[in-house]
């Protein structure tokens, strides 16, 4: 570096970066078939009526997600955008976030009240993760049928996600999964960072989950006050 | 020839461009692009076509040239709205990105969401970039993406893809140097129908993983 080269140059670089205003942007990644698409649906069911909410899906082939959330008339169609990931989800969520950014805030510039924004990201491994450039806090879904040495196993999703959800906990008994070994090595990898361990078979309305979220959105209102 | 160019031209460069195959996942559909010989036939055309004409407007918005004038000179290039579309939706992508990496009052002359080439014109003087630097990394780009694109819908060894990639050199430069030589303002219309009617047939897909 050469001696006059000034660090303060680089500040607008990353001030820029910090959103002032706008909704609350969460992240829902996980491995396919955890349940990510289930779990947006509950939150749009449940949350829907306190928060002006939208949704973005990223899924391989565009709208089989964004096609669920509209049958299952939890949505309006305005308020679901579908983002081609190019054969890389994770890229999509992580590395180079335009076209999911253009999603969001297209919904923003479409309905400018809004409070609250999930991103269900393309079923990928235990290695995704959204950047901080996307979303503001991030919920990782695995499921009990994956096997209960997930959350030992790590990967990022699983040890630096805010919220790690363990969902069908009703499966737990057909494939002779362990409860407890799950909570266990979760509090293990994550420190005092929480884990849910739900069923949305059993409790549709993502109860404890949407308590979470609303946290998270008073924490967003507070800090934005 | 600055450090800027890399970074311009680099695929890593988060603008937005991983999700467009430049009509390549189109042209597998369609079974025109099937190995490395027709993936390196359909990039040379795709790079003397389409390339040519965003080379050349990439140097000129370089240059300083009017940029709205520009921006309708690319519309009137650009027959297929499924283009312009994507070609609009990368110009957001990295107006988004330049505007942080080369802080600099020439972005606000553009109109939102500019066609690509503009804004990777405009990126490039932000950058202190020459005008033929800015068409060789406009050249570059019109096969780079695409040629990755082929690489992941068809698992091609990816090797062969950089391969075919780096052996376009001359042509790229050959490209660049073209639209240097033009007489000032005149601009390449080499526009490809193969480009336009493949992406108009892609932007009805349900079942598509790039956005163009
Ligand atoms: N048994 C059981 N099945 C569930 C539960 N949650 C979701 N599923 C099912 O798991 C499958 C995959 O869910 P989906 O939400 O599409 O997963 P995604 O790929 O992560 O979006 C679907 O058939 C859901 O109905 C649950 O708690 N218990
Ligand atoms: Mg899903």
């Amino acid at each position: 570096m050469p001696p006059d080269h000034n660090l303060d140059d680089y500040v607008d670089a990353y001030e820029h970066g910090h959103r002032h205003g706008g909704p609350l942007r969460v992240g829902l990644g996980g491995p396919v078939g955890s349940g990510k698409t289930a779990l947006a649906a509950a939150l749009c069911r449940t949350l829907g009526a306190e928060y002006d909410l939208a949704v973005v899906t990223n899924d391989i082939y565009t709208t089989e997600d964004a096609d669920f959330l509209r049958r299952n008339a939890v949505l309006p169609d305005d308020r679901i955008e579908a983002v081609q990931t190019g054969c890389c989800p994770h890229t999509a969520i992580r590395d180079d976030i335009t076209a999911n950014l253009d999603a969001v805030e297209l919904l923003e510039a479409r309905h400018p009240g809004l409070e609250l924004v999930l991103v269900e990201s393309g079923g990928d491994n235990l290695t995704a993760s959204f950047s901080y450039g996307l979303v503001d806090v991030q919920v990782f879904v695995v499921d009990v049928a994956g096997g209960d040495k997930v959350p030992r196993k790590g990967g990022p999703g699983v040890t630096a996600s805010d919220l790690l959800v363990v969902n069908k906990t009703d499966l737990a008994p057909l494939v002779g999964a362990d409860l407890d070994v799950m909570r266990r090595d979760s509090a293990v990898v994550r420190g005092d960072k929480p884990t849910l361990l739900i069923s949305l078979r059993e409790d549709p309305a993502a109860t404890e989950v949407a308590e979470w979220v609303r946290a998270q959105v008073r924490a967003r209102q507070l800090q934005q006050a | 020839m600055t450090a800027s160019l890399l970074t311009l031209a680099d695929s890593r460069l988060p603008a937005g461009g991983h999700t467009h195959s430049g009509g390549v996942e189109q042209a597998i559909a369609a079974g025109l692009v099937r190995d490395p010989a027709s993936l390196a036939a359909f990039l040379l055309r795709r790079l003397v076509t389409s390339g040519a004409v965003a080379a050349g407007l990439a140097a000129a918005a370089c240059r300083g040239r009017n940029l709205p004038v520009l921006d309708a000179e690319a519309d009137a290039r650009t027959p297929s709205p499924a283009l312009r579309a994507a070609s609009r939706q990368q110009g957001r992508g990295l107006v988004r990105v330049g505007r942080r990496a080369w802080p600099s009052p020439l972005w606000d002359a553009l109109p939102a969401a500019p066609h690509h080439p503009v804004a990777l014109g405009v990126a490039a003087a932000a950058g202190g970039l020459t005008p033929r630097d800015a068409a060789a990394a406009a050249a570059y780009l019109s096969v780079s993406g695409p040629a990755t694109a082929a690489q992941r819908l068809l698992a091609m060894d990816p090797l062969t893809v950089a391969a075919v990639t780096a052996r376009l050199a001359p042509e790229i430069d050959a490209v660049a140097e073209d639209c240097l030589s033009r007489a000032d303002g005149e601009l390449s219309a080499d526009t490809d129908p193969l480009l336009d009617l493949l992406a108009e047939v892609h932007a009805t897909r349900g079942d598509r993983f790039f956005a163009s």
